[in-house]
């Protein structure tokens, strides 16, 4: 029994890595900033969340647990608040997104008209 | 007063959880900090209905399940995507906003920044405009699930749309 949690436990640490991994991996290979938020939404979410899946199993069910679904909440509720501050600074400060459909005018002009407005 | 009760007994449920720690002269300080943190609250003017932590149905907890299946589901899509980066057409786009209230607006938005292949540029009254990395995605938040399930989530209170 011990052994089938451990192996669950590693199963859900390594995927978790793999998936860090992957995330690293697209924010090297995509081509903006606007996409290389997407890859940096690889390693906020899933890789966080399987990797404290896999230490919740081995810490058993304790007070430990409490503190680790609390560690998961905040990063789940936080994450996407910065990475919206993120993208929001970049439209503020008129960071063309390279998209699909270039070359067309017209096409992408509510974007990066830069006002300052909202309070983001 | 219903409201500073409740945030009072989360704040002694949140402090016996993390503590572990159970002598005297710690009850005293714990107690004494929860006292503080509610008297702030008070003074800030912050303990309302929005803010009651009681409100928080099942519904919030299903949305949450539904939340993360939609995540496992966009990750493996993008991870997808970063092997193979040619298939990256990304797009702009604007869906309705159809909330009431502020907390749900929020929740959209930051729901759709959660999702990868989604990222919220811009909240407004009744618009969200994003960036979606593929047209999959872009397809995914027009069809408006998401939006519906906070609709769903929004039913407990009566205001909504």
């Amino acid at each position: 029994m011990a052994l089938l949690v451990d192996l669950v436990s590693w199963a859900l640490l390594l995927s978790g890595g793999a998936f860090g991994i992957i995330g690293a991996l697209g924010m090297l290979r995509f081509p903006d900033f606007y996409t290389r938020l997407h890859a940096s939404g690889i390693t906020d979410t899933l890789c966080a969340v399987l990797i404290i899946f896999g230490l919740m199993l081995q810490s058993g069910l304790s007070l430990l647990t409490i503190k680790l679904v609390l560690i998961l909440l905040f990063l789940l509720f936080t994450t996407p608040t910065a990475t919206h501050a993120l993208a929001r600074a970049a439209v503020v400060d008129q960071v063309e997104p390279v998209l699909a459909d270039q070359g067309q005018p017209g096409d992408d002009h509510d974007a990066h008209s830069g006002e300052p407005s909202s309070k983001s | 007063m219903r409201y500073v009760i409740s945030l009072a007994f989360l704040l002694v449920a949140l402090w016996l959880a993390l503590s572990g720690v159970y002598k005297p002269l710690l009850f005293v300080l714990g107690g004494a900090s929860v006292a503080l943190v509610v008297w702030l609250s008070v003074r800030m003017d912050v303990v309302g209905i929005e803010h009651n932590p009681v409100l928080f149905s099942w519904r919030l907890v299903a949305y949450w399940f539904w939340l993360f299946g939609q995540l496992v589901k966009s990750n493996l899509h993008v991870s997808r995507l970063v092997f193979q980066p040619s298939l990256v057409k990304p797009r702009l786009l604007t869906v309705p906003v159809p909330h009431q209230a502020a907390v749900s607006k929020v929740t959209y938005g930051n729901s759709v920044t959660l999702t990868p292949g989604t990222v919220t540029l811009k909240l407004t009254d009744d618009t969200l405009e994003a960036h979606a990395l593929d047209e999959a995605s872009a397809r995914d938040l027009e069809a408006g699930h998401m939006a519906r399930k906070i609709c769903w989530l929004e039913r407990q209170q009566e205001d909504c749309c």
